[in-house]
């Protein structure tokens, strides 16, 4: 039983306080018992396990570290998992799941900014970033324009990983989307817990990409199963069903983002600088518009720029056709967020409401652009109505 | 997992000199000698045990009782003869009793154990197994029989981990009861019908109130019942969509897509149907199955379907799970919207 112990990435704990979710105790009562193990006090072990079996005897990683403890008792054993005609794969499952379990226990509470938050706009009160390669779905709540921290949650991802691409590849997707529906349980079967947000893969730019498939959810976990392993869905983010309930009461149905990420990055100084960079050209675009200045503004978008299936020269045809028959345009710009695309550096997501009035037109929609730099400029690549 | 048969002779002798129970009548248990009354009909009483006499032993221990009511050996005896008789809870009362009375006696709460570990208390039968051990740390029934609990109990612990199979025949059969009584002749002395309390894999740890879940109130349908039940309807309709998709039919395949069905991607309809034929023409076959439908009707004419859809092909195998809006239009349900979920 103490092979457990070097079997697991375990360094020494200070198990720090994070911020309280409903499976935190569980993963930290785990955490303990495990700590417990490596110093050979396995009757601590054993009563920290029972204890969390208590809240949860569904959580089955800790039912195979309590069937270890136990069976040392009878007779030495070997390795985790020490179950006579135990499968192979799904102790392996279980051993990456405590891997993965006790990484993030060990895991700070985050005091930076995700690097994918550049800005929310009033409406966005939470935002979602899913990191794929530590299980873990963070939760930040927008703060007067402020992202702050509220809480992180362990998570099962594709079982062929992430950086989805094509329909049945058992990833998860990389990119930035939007819930876009809840699912509540009465509508799906047991194997999806206690609900289900779709959210908006393929975007734009997955399309563009020629990525399909579809049907990414975060999704709660069955009746009998507390968490499942880290690789294991078809492509949805799975959280277990206090986790996802907690979870959904944050979430804005078509408004709330999330951004999965293969691996965190954190806000640094140049950042800050290249957001506002961003923002300038935002405004000199607007500005480029509303002043009928129809090149200047024209020149904004990339050559490779496409909306739907129409591409850069129709687009600047009808642009400049519509805007020699106006006397005046006025745009305004509000609720603004930006969001950069993990993956794919110099791009960004960009979301407003435009309120457009001309002598002849006015209208008001949800817009969102996609903009790149290019040889330090940034230009607009996709624009369409979100 | 034994069953202790007898009181030992050095745990008696510890208890002699508390409870003044005469030494040789203790013995007598042991040995084929008698020197009283009373220690013949308790041996009586055992050979007629191990003859598999159930009745007539307890008869002759209740005779034994009615002089002495707090006999050890008596009621010993009498706890093994109802545990094979089955009467399950006397013999617990009758070796509770007995812990009760005779604390420092091991052998009481090896057994209790062993009964308790029948029933598939474990937690019961280790805390009984450590009351005997913490009374006589030597003896070493009680150490294996506990070591059996520990692999009984890390076994269920395994089972729900890992979710096994009723695999480990293993640690059942060590923990079946064996009866040597009285130990002179243990081949003889076993009882044929070997009565195994160690059963089915009961389970120690009951789930809370709260994991405990009602069954999803899903419409149950009955394949034969076509008239008015618009649930097995829609499943009919669905299995015949996937049969449509299995023949490579596109024309009825598509024929199960209402008018108003949401083309995915903002393809128009015409662009989706093509597109749906290129994709059901290009694999050389393809096998389409739906289980676990679920369906929630909203009125007459609309419902939700969910299942879980296995899809093969020649290319590409995928497990997918479907939730469908279904509107009834000129009498057939119909696909009205997709949404699906991995």
């Amino acid at each position: 039983m103490r092979h457990i112990a070097s079997l697991l990435l375990i360094a020494s704990f200070a198990l720090p306080a994070l911020a309280e979710t409903p499976s935190r105790d569980l993963e930290l009562g785990l955490a303990k018992s495990l700590q417990a193990v490596r110093e050979n006090r396995l009757d601590v072990a054993l009563n920290e396990v029972d204890s969390l079996l208590k809240l949860n005897p569904n959580f089955k990683l800790a039912q195979l570290v309590r069937g270890d403890l136990l069976l040392a008792r009878s007779k030495p054993i070997g390795d985790f998992g020490a179950a006579p005609n135990a499968p192979r794969d799904r102790v392996q499952d279980l051993r990456e799941e405590a891997n993965a379990r006790l990484q993030r226990v060990q895991q700070q509470q985050p005091i930076a900014v995700p690097k994918y938050l550049w800005q929310l706009s009033p409406k966005q009160r939470y935002a979602v970033v899913v990191d794929t390669s530590k299980s873990t779905l963070y939760l930040y709540e927008n703060v007067k324009g402020e992202p702050r921290y509220v809480a992180d949650f362990y998570i099962s991802v594709g079982k062929k990983g992430s950086d989805k691409a094509i329909e049945g590849d058992q990833k998860t997707p990389l990119g930035v989307y939007f819930v876009n529906q809840h699912l509540t349980k009465d509508k799906l079967t047991d194997f999806y817990g206690s609900g289900a947000y779709p959210i908006s893969y393929p975007n734009e730019w997955d399309k563009r990409l020629g990525r399909n498939g579809h049907g990414i959810w975060l999704h709660g976990t069955p009746s009998d199963t507390y968490s499942r392993p880290p690789l294991a869905s078809n492509g949805c983010v799975v959280l277990n069903n206090d986790d996802l309930t907690h979870l959904g009461s944050h979430i804005q149905v078509g408004v709330t983002p999330v951004i999965i990420t293969r691996k965190m990055d954190w806000m640094a100084d140049d950042d800050l600088s290249e957001r506002d960079a961003l923002l300038k050209s935002i405004e000199q675009w607007r500005n480029d518009w509303s002043s009928r200045d129809t090149e200047s503004y024209l020149s904004h978008y990339a050559k490779d720029f496409s909306t739907g299936s129409v591409t850069l020269p129709a687009f600047a045809q009808q642009k400049r056709l519509v805007n020699s028959g106006k006397t005046w345009i006025k745009v305004k710009l509000s609720d603004l967020s930006v969001f950069p695309y993990p993956n794919q550096p110099d791009m960004v997501v960009v979301n407003f409401e435009q309120d457009y009035e001309s002598n002849n037109l006015s209208n008001r929609m949800h817009k969102r652009q996609y903009w790149m730099k290019r040889d330090g400029r940034w230009q607009i690549v996709y624009e369409g109505a979100a | 997992m034994d069953l202790t048969a007898g009181l030992s002779s050095e745990h008696l002798h510890a208890m002699n000199k508390i409870k003044k129970v005469s030494r040789i009548a203790a013995l007598c248990a042991f040995l084929t000698v008698s020197f009283a009354a009373q220690a013949d009909d308790i041996q009586d009483a055992n050979k007629l045990f191990k003859q598999g006499l159930h009745a007539q032993a307890m008869e002759k221990v209740n005779t034994v009782l009615a002089g002495k009511p707090k006999d050890a050996q008596a009621r010993f005896l009498k706890g093994l003869i109802q545990t094979e008789q089955g009467n399950t809870n006397e013999a617990i009362a009758t070796f509770t009793g007995l812990t009760e009375d005779y604390p420092e006696l091991p052998e009481p709460y090896n057994n209790l154990a062993v009964i308790y570990a029948g029933q598939g208390q474990y937690e019961k039968a280790k805390v009984a197994l450590e009351m005997a051990i913490r009374t006589h740390p030597t003896y070493a029934t009680a150490h294996e029989n506990l070591g059996d609990i520990y692999a009984k109990m890390a076994s269920q612990a395994y089972d729900r981990a890992l979710q096994l199979e009723k695999s480990n025949t293993g640690t059942q059969t060590k923990l079946a009861l064996i009866r040597e009584l009285f130990g002179d002749n243990p081949k003889s002395a076993r009882t044929g019908k070997t009565t195994v309390v160690a059963a089915a894999e009961p389970a120690v740890i009951v789930p809370p109130a709260a994991a405990v879940k009602k069954p999803e109130p899903a419409v149950t349908t009955k394949p034969e019942a076509a008239v008015a039940d618009p649930a097995a309807e829609v499943v009919k309709a669905i299995q015949a969509w996937a049969a449509a998709w299995s023949a490579k039919d596109s024309k009825k395949y598509l024929s199960f897509y209402a008018k108003e069905f949401k083309t995915p991607d903002g393809l128009s309809r015409s662009a989706w149907e093509t597109q749906r034929k290129q994709r059901i023409a290009a694999p050389k076959s393809i096998k389409v199955e739906v289980r676990d439908t679920k369906v929630k009707l909203v009125d007459a004419t609309h419902a939700t379907i969910s299942f879980r859809q296995s899809y093969r092909a020649s290319h590409l195998n995928s497990q997918s799970s479907k939730l469908l809006d279904m509107v009834k239009t000129d009498g057939q349900w119909q696909i009205a919207a997709e949404h699906s979920g991995k």
